[in-house]
């Protein structure tokens, strides 16, 4: 018997498609909205603008990819937000405080978004309490500690912070730069290294990992550490653009990193995703909001676009996990 | 030969009751035993022990003369022994190497040394003459070719001991015959193999001795020559039914109440058929894979069938749980933690569960408290439950036997015509299943029906009128009361023929 054979046994042609279709509905759709914008505009293609929309995307990017650590697992990191926000404003106290420079500003910041992600990871590991509600409360304790120190006032970084945000390598604005890094970085760790493997197992098969002798503590916790650090580093990154933190920063904006990664092809189930994805889905959200202005179209209805394509996305995926289920059903009788 | 496992008066009683009790029996390196039993003789429990799932409450194991007390299941894999599930253990989303290595990955400079693992897994599947390349994600691959996944696995893991717990059930008899030739491989590696199966013909085929459990006892054991299959089924049999059982009060009337005709589901069902009376108790036996529970969920419109008739009281049923409800089925689940039960809500809520909307008042449909509460605790004096404030007492507080009567309670107040009881008394102590069936006897006296659902035949020979028995997918007979024989529905059970 060929074991291709008995992996095609039943399907017809349209059905492998319909199955690859679902599989990268986000390309598809990508595809089709750059086109789209292309028509509509074509200045849109220019290499500028489009260098602009991932430079723009790096942000919530950076973040998502973090986040993806978190969903492949099963779980979901809703504090991103808040640690945006937190982890920057101590980097700024440090650097105002030792007269740090602006590389180690960023050094501190990612740090401390691994302590911060190091207390969800606390909660979530040892006293084994739901993520949601640990990253939820949480999500109101970083914000509320990073209130309480200034006040709800604006903090203002030295000048340098803002020469480090708009600075260019090699004619590549820095942003890009990093997002570049940690995607690279990323996508290695999670297809190259046992950790990165070991997060898809746990995510398949919590208790079967387990029993293959994962550390699955030190894996869930580890993901959490990540997501916190990126998210850190992504908020330092974006805040360097602007050169001041609001103490509104980053607020809302867990639900746009989920999104990214789950338009990126994360599942929230575990197991489904990777860091290309969440690159992918981040660009995308930014292709729609840059490419609603080039085609001139009322900002308003931009919100609604982006729900919209988020729907489409997650629609397909639920389409086809519920086709793995269905074709994962138990026989009790060979079907020849 | 030398014995590689051995087994010294190993025991296990779960709160007091005995799964495995006093077992002593040993494997002899390099051969190939074959371990049967009915469902709950203690197959299971023996292999947890193995496997490092449970912990033996008396007794030894002894692992190539070494005392052996595996405290996790990756110290019985580090042993060399490896386990063969039907439900695989395999990362769906990983490739074939990267299961086999999860657990230690070879690495190069902190990265997967992927060309090592790819050079070995191919080197494992050739000997296993599958063809398929180490990077194919494994929920790719078909159940007989996940299972050669999982020995390769245990080849990779260089098992000594590779035991096989139901290993045909999802396979196609091409892959089972695959599967043999690798068995025969591996015997003639010199593994050794413990094969556990309902299938009696193939443990003939394969093993070299057979050992026989009954109520976790070793019953009967030898030289597989000197077993043939009535033997077989003679050793899984017996035991006195006096004094368990409440006799049955009441005769089924003529009326037929459901009827199923030639219900088919590729893969699931194929032509059964089923009628359960007014107050009669149809007992329905099989073997674990059968196709029992998936019957009863068809038949309670949870799951799709593609051919076939339903009716009760004549007339076709709609489709879904919900309009066959209100036409009176219920369904008592085998998982009642899972499925029949809010565990962290009251009593009272429970048992209001199905009946909430005969309680509805005013154009809001409030829910009135005060007559919920009063039906639920005659519901609870009818039942006998155990209970003190059954307002406010959770459903988790309670025994396992007063729970499952909380679930039967929660049907019985919509008053139902035809009642499907699935495993009722599986994990529910030996007085409250009395209760339990005499609960079942007094429903039937009532005029309902009652399809009973079980793994243990003495149950079904004790409260049936008529026992129908299922085997892989399809009823294989039926027998009216006067003609009840262990050995006969073990017989059509097993599918076996021979006299």
């Amino acid at each position: 018997m060929s074991p291709l054979g008995a992996r095609t046994l039943g399907r017809s042609p349209s059905e492998v498609a319909l199955d690859l279709a679902l599989r990268h509905a986000t390309y598809l759709i990508f595809l089709a909205v750059i086109l789209y914008f292309g028509i509509q505009s074509p200045a849109f293609l220019a290499p500028e603008s489009l260098g602009n929309v991932v430079k723009q995307a790096s942000f919530i990017g950076i973040a998502a990819i973090g986040m993806t650590f978190v969903l492949l697992t099963g779980g979901i990191d809703l504090s991103v937000g808040s640690v945006m926000y937190l982890a920057p404003l101590i980097a700024g106290f440090a650097m105002e405080a030792f007269g740090l420079g602006v590389p180690a500003g960023l050094v501190v910041a990612v740090c401390a978004g691994a302590v911060l992600g190091a207390i969800n990871a606390l909660f979530i590991v040892r006293f084994d309490v739901i993520p949601f509600i640990v990253t939820l409360a949480t999500l109101f304790l970083f914000r509320g500690f990073g209130t309480w120190l200034t006040s709800s006032r604006q903090f203002d970084f030295a000048p340098e912070m803002r020469a480090f945000g708009l600075s260019s390598v090699l004619g590549i604005p820095t942003p890009i730069l990093v997002f570049a890094v940690v995607a690279l970085a990323a996508h290695v760790v999670l297809s190259r290294t046992p950790f990165g493997r070991q997060i898809y197992a746990l995510g398949n098969d919590a208790e079967g990992a387990r029993k293959a002798g994962v550390r699955v503590g030190v894996v869930k916790g580890s993901v959490y550490v990540v997501s916190s650090a990126s998210a850190a580093l992504a908020g330092f990154v974006l805040i360097a653009q602007i050169g001041r933190l609001d103490a509104a920063f980053g607020e809302g904006r867990e639900f746009d990193v989920i999104a990214a990664a789950v338009l990126g092809g994360a599942s929230l189930f575990g197991g489904v995703g990777s860091a290309w994805g969440a690159v992918i889905g981040a660009t995308l959200i930014q292709t729609v909001k840059l490419g609603l202005v080039f085609a001139g179209v009322n900002l308003y209805l931009q919100p609604i676009m982006q729900g919209l394509i988020i729907f489409v996305a997650v629609l397909a995926d639920s389409l086809r996990q519920r086709r793995i289920a269905i074709s994962r059903r138990r026989h009790i009788r060979p079907s020849a | 030969m030398s014995a590689l496992l051995r087994f010294e008066s190993l025991s296990k009683a779960w709160f007091g009751v005995p799964a495995v009790s006093d077992l002593t029996l040993e494997i002899a390196e390099g051969a190939a035993l074959g371990l049967i039993g009915q469902n709950g003789a203690g197959k299971s429990t023996l292999m947890n022990m193995i496997g490092g799932v449970v912990e033996p409450t008396a007794g030894r194991m002894l692992w190539r003369g070494e005392p052996y007390a595996p405290a996790r299941p990756a110290d019985a894999t580090a042993a060399g022994i490896a386990f063969i599930h039907q439900e695989l253990n395999l990362f769906t989303n990983l490739s074939v190497a990267e299961n086999l290595y999860i657990d230690g990955f070879p690495t190069r400079l902190g990265m997967i040394d992927r060309r090592a693992i790819r050079a070995r897994t191919e080197e494992i599947l050739a000997r296993l003459d599958l063809a398929v390349s180490p990077d194919t994600i494994v929920g790719e691959l078909s159940p007989g070719e996940r299972q050669l996944v999982e020995i390769a696995k245990a080849l990779h893991n260089e098992a000594r001991l590779v035991i096989f717990d139901e290993p045909t059930t999802s396979l196609t008899p091409r892959e089972t015959q695959r599967l043999f030739d690798v068995i025969g491989r591996l015997k003639a590696q010199g593994r050794t193999i413990i094969y556990i199966s309902h299938i009696l013909s193939d443990v003939a085929r394969l093993c070299d001795a057979i050992a026989v459990l009954r109520d976790g006892l070793l019953v009967d054991s030898g030289p597989a020559e000197a077993f043939d299959v009535p033997r077989m089924i003679r050793s899984m049999i017996g035991r006195d039914l006096d004094g368990l059982f409440p006799p049955r009060t009441a005769a089924p009337g003529p009326t037929p109440l459901l009827e199923a005709r030639g219900l088919t589901q590729p893969g699931v069902l194929e032509d059964v058929t089923v009628t359960v009376h007014a107050g009669e108790v149809v007992g329905l036996f099989g073997l674990m894979g059968a196709g029992r529970t998936e019957l009863a969920r068809i038949l309670f419109g949870l799951d799709p069938v593609e051919a076939g008739e339903i009716r009760l009281d004549g007339a076709p049923l709609p489709a879904g749980p919900r309009g066959r409800i209100a036409r009176g089925l219920a369904f008592v689940t085998e998982n009642r933690r899972e499925e029949g039960l809010m565990m962290e809500a009251s009593i009272m809520d429970n048992l209001g569960l199905v009946s909430i909307r005969d309680f509805g008042r005013g154009p809001a449909g409030l829910i009135d408290r005060d007559a919920l509460a009063a039906r639920a605790e005659e519901a609870r004096r009818d039942l006998s439950i155990k209970a003190g404030d059954i307002g406010r007492q959770p459903v988790k507080a309670l025994s396992g036997g007063n729970q499952q009567k909380v679930v039967i309670g929660k049907w019985l107040m919509s008053a139902p015509r035809v009642f499907i009881l699935d495993e009722p008394t599986r994990g529910v102590d030996v007085g409250a299943k009395f209760e339990i069936y005499a609960l079942i006897d007094r429903i039937a006296a009532a005029g309902s029906g009652i399809l009973l659902i079980s793994s243990e035949i003495e149950e079904l020979m004790g409260m049936a009128d008529r026992i129908v028995v299922m085997s892989r997918g399809e009823t294989t007979g039926a027998l009216a009361r006067r003609d009840f024989d262990r050995e006969r529905i073990l017989r059509m059970a097993f599918r076996e023929t021979a006299a």
